[in-house]
């Protein structure tokens, strides 16, 4: 007994040695994973701007920041839900419903200051969030069937409440249509609501309980449970708060491009997930950054923006999209590998 | 010494047979039929039930290869993308002057291709879910059909090539005769050969299942390249109904497929559910749009039967599961 315990002593001073020299490239690159998304970022504006020297002006910038708004703000909801391991089909359809619902209030009330219909389409999104939280946490329906589910029921209320109609631009109030084409500080209203948005998601998620609670409910769920965390509340209150910025951005999407239609935003659920992907959040659960998101997603405006400022053909830019984000995704996990294989060799010592 | 025998049948029970969910579907089936029936005078019409059959079956294609995916507890879906790409890469060859038998061919090996390395993809990179690495080809396929046809449209195919979606065999549509083979297909190899049983098998407990013996890694890429090939014979099928194709075809069948499959009864956590479930699953559904069409009933309020359907259909063995504890003590 005494001689075993003695030769694994003794190989506990040689290996950290062996480990030492070779730190992993995995490991080196794992830790500045957000440096080499912003480094990338820095690369492909960079060659873009040679090809199109209208890529870096101040007004295309802005232009290109105005459009990767909303998609910001639902990725930073999209991130906490796949930090608890689930992923949420419906925005876009609850994108829609709210949206909706706001342009036919304001059209019938155009007298209601543009933060009431903000608030009532967030109100609206809450509502829809919640719903499906409940049937994710309480009844225990997996997140992707669940959020179908609710997809096809949300997109269905969408032309029910509508009848099927399209309300335009010129039925809106143009009290309305500013609230996203006006500034606050000298910013559009889309970005500065954007950045209050990611400073609170901020500082909910690393600096609040609730906040770190969603990540231990991802990483585990069991010892999350064991621990004391109500994880169906957390679940719950993740679906809530994507419904919420969900509705939200509905409100900002009608008002941006001042048309609320039945099938708006159909698909965009995709790239939403996609712009998490891109900034690091594990679908296992998890892992995942603010930082990142808010990289993600200017990496996937930058490629809506610059693609047909360098002539690629529109029907190429889908292809080109998808290929990255596999590109991401696959190098994350090999890199990811290199890390655990590194974990590993560190803990057999 | 006579072996002991381990049977592994339970003895048949009346009420266990009948508290299976598939009879739960066959209710359900008839109750849409009755109203049907009730509501309109012309659904119990031979000519327009057939009619309408053909127009639901295309994507029924797909369901068959998807119960297996879903069974093995992983999801595929870029199964429409995949019928996007092979349709346009047909119809794009035939334009550029193969011969149309050539260009089929070519489809059902584009799809093949395409979900071949879907399922390369998953085996290889085990730790990333079939929902991530499906997404990202599912965007990369629709993207490359996008790249062929740009937003053209093609088509103009031969007379013959229009029987596969318009043809009858006596007075039965050839569609339905060719699903029909299709299904007894895969019901066979999922519920009487050693491949479906290691399905079951893998969807339990993969870890279980190679460990013992079951070459889990070799079985999900055949799974997955059936998905393609299926995706492919739906991107025969479809295209000779619509006549010509679009790089946008198909867009959100993958939802409406797997809404089938889990209507049916496979569980998405893997190892439970049956075949026949799914092809009433894709009967229900067909007859349920065709029926409320026939009454004028807007599409989007089926949107919502349908959405809440499913979620009915995966909410009720949930609750039941969780109620059955209680009982027992």
């Amino acid at each position: 007994m005494q001689q075993r315990g003695y030769s694994t002593a003794g190989a506990v001073i040689e290996a950290p040695a062996e480990a030492r020299t070779k730190p992993s490239l995995g490991v080196k690159i794992a830790k500045f994973r957000e440096l080499g998304l912003l480094g990338f970022i820095i690369l492909l504006s960079i060659g873009v701007q040679l090809r199109n020297p209208s890529f870096l002006t101040w007004e295309n910038v802005n232009d290109m920041m105005t459009n990767t708004a909303i998609l910001g703000i639902l990725a930073v909801g999209m991130m906490l839900v796949i930090v608890t391991r689930g992923i949420d089909l419906s925005i876009g359809a609850i994108l829609a419903l709210s949206g909706m619902i706001a342009a036919q209030t304001v059209t019938a009330y155009p007298e209601l200051p543009p933060m009431a219909a903000l608030l009532l389409g967030t109100a609206v999104g809450l509502l829809c969030g919640t719903a499906v939280g409940w049937l994710v946490s309480k009844a225990g329906i997996l997140p992707i069937i669940a959020t179908l589910g609710m997809m096809n029921v949300f997109r269905g209320f969408t032309y029910v409440t509508s009848g099927g109609k399209w309300i335009s631009a010129h039925q809106m109030p143009d009290s309305f249509k500013a609230l996203a084409t006006g500034t606050t500080l000298g910013i559009n209203n889309l970005i500065f609501i954007a950045v209050l948005i990611y400073i609170a998601a901020y500082c909910f998620v690393n600096h609040t309980r609730t906040g770190r609670r969603i990540y231990a409910v991802g990483s585990n769920p069991e010892s999350a449970a064991i621990s004391g965390i109500s994880t169906d509340k957390i679940l719950w209150l993740v679906y809530a708060i994507m419904g919420s910025l969900s509705g939200m951005a509905g409100v900002l999407w009608v008002s941006k491009f001042a048309s609320a239609q039945g099938d708006t935003a159909s698909g965009y659920e995709l790239s939403v997930i996609a712009a998490c992907v891109l900034g690091g959040v594990s679908i296992a659960g998890g892992v995942g950054k603010i930082s990142g998101v808010i990289l993600g997603s200017i990496l996937l405006g930058i490629l809506n923006n610059a693609l047909p400022l360098i002539d690629v053909s529109p029907f190429w830019q889908t292809g080109i999209q998808g290929s990255i984000i596999l590109a991401a995704v696959l190098v994350n996990a090999v890199v990811k590998r290199g890390v655990d294989r590194n974990h590993l060799m560190r803990r057999k010592i | 010494m006579q072996p002991r025998m381990i049977t592994n049948k339970l003895e048949f029970s009346f009420k266990r047979f009948f508290l299976q969910w598939e009879w739960m579907l066959v209710v359900l089936l008839l109750a849409v039929i009755v109203m049907n029936v009730n509501l309109s005078e012309y659904f119990w019409d031979y000519a327009n039930l057939r009619d309408a059959t053909m127009g639901f079956l295309d994507k029924a294609f797909i369901v068959l290869p998807m119960v297996f995916v879903i069974l093995l507890a992983d999801i595929d879906i870029s199964v429409a993308s995949i019928v996007a790409l092979s349709s346009v890469i047909m119809a794009d060859l035939y334009t550029m002057g193969v011969p149309m038998p050539l260009a089929m061919i070519i489809c059902l090996a584009v799809g093949t291709l395409c979900g071949w390395v879907n399922g390369m993809l998953i085996v290889k990179f085990k730790e990333l879910s079939s929902v991530i690495i499906t997404l990202a080809t599912m965007i990369i396929y629709r993207g490359i059909a996008y790249m062929i046809l740009e937003d053209q449209a093609a088509g103009s195919f031969p007379d013959w090539f229009s029987f596969l979606g318009w043809g009858y065999v006596g007075s039965i549509p050839f569609i339905l005769i060719a699903f029909i083979l299709f299904a007894v297909l895969f019901g066979v190899l999922l519920h009487k050969t050693v491949f479906g049983r290691q399905l079951y098998a893998i969807g339990n407990n993969g870890t279980a299942a190679r460990f013992s013996g079951v070459k889990v890694d070799r079985i999900k890429i055949i799974v997955f390249t059936l998905a393609g090939l299926m995706a492919a014979v739906t991107a025969l099928f479809l295209t000779s109904r619509m006549g010509s194709t679009r790089p946008n075809v198909a867009t959100g069948y993958e939802l409406d497929v797997i809404a089938m499959v889990v209507l049916g009864g496979i569980s998405t956590s893997g190892g439970k559910g049956r075949m026949i479930g799914a092809i009433i699953a894709v009967f229900l559904i067909g007859f349920l749009r065709y029926g409320l069409g026939l009454v004028n009933v807007q599409a989007q309020v089926l949107l919502i039967i349908i959405g809440l359907l499913l979620i009915f259909a995966v909410a009720v063995p949930q609750l039941k599961r969780a109620k059955l504890p209680a009982k027992k003590m």
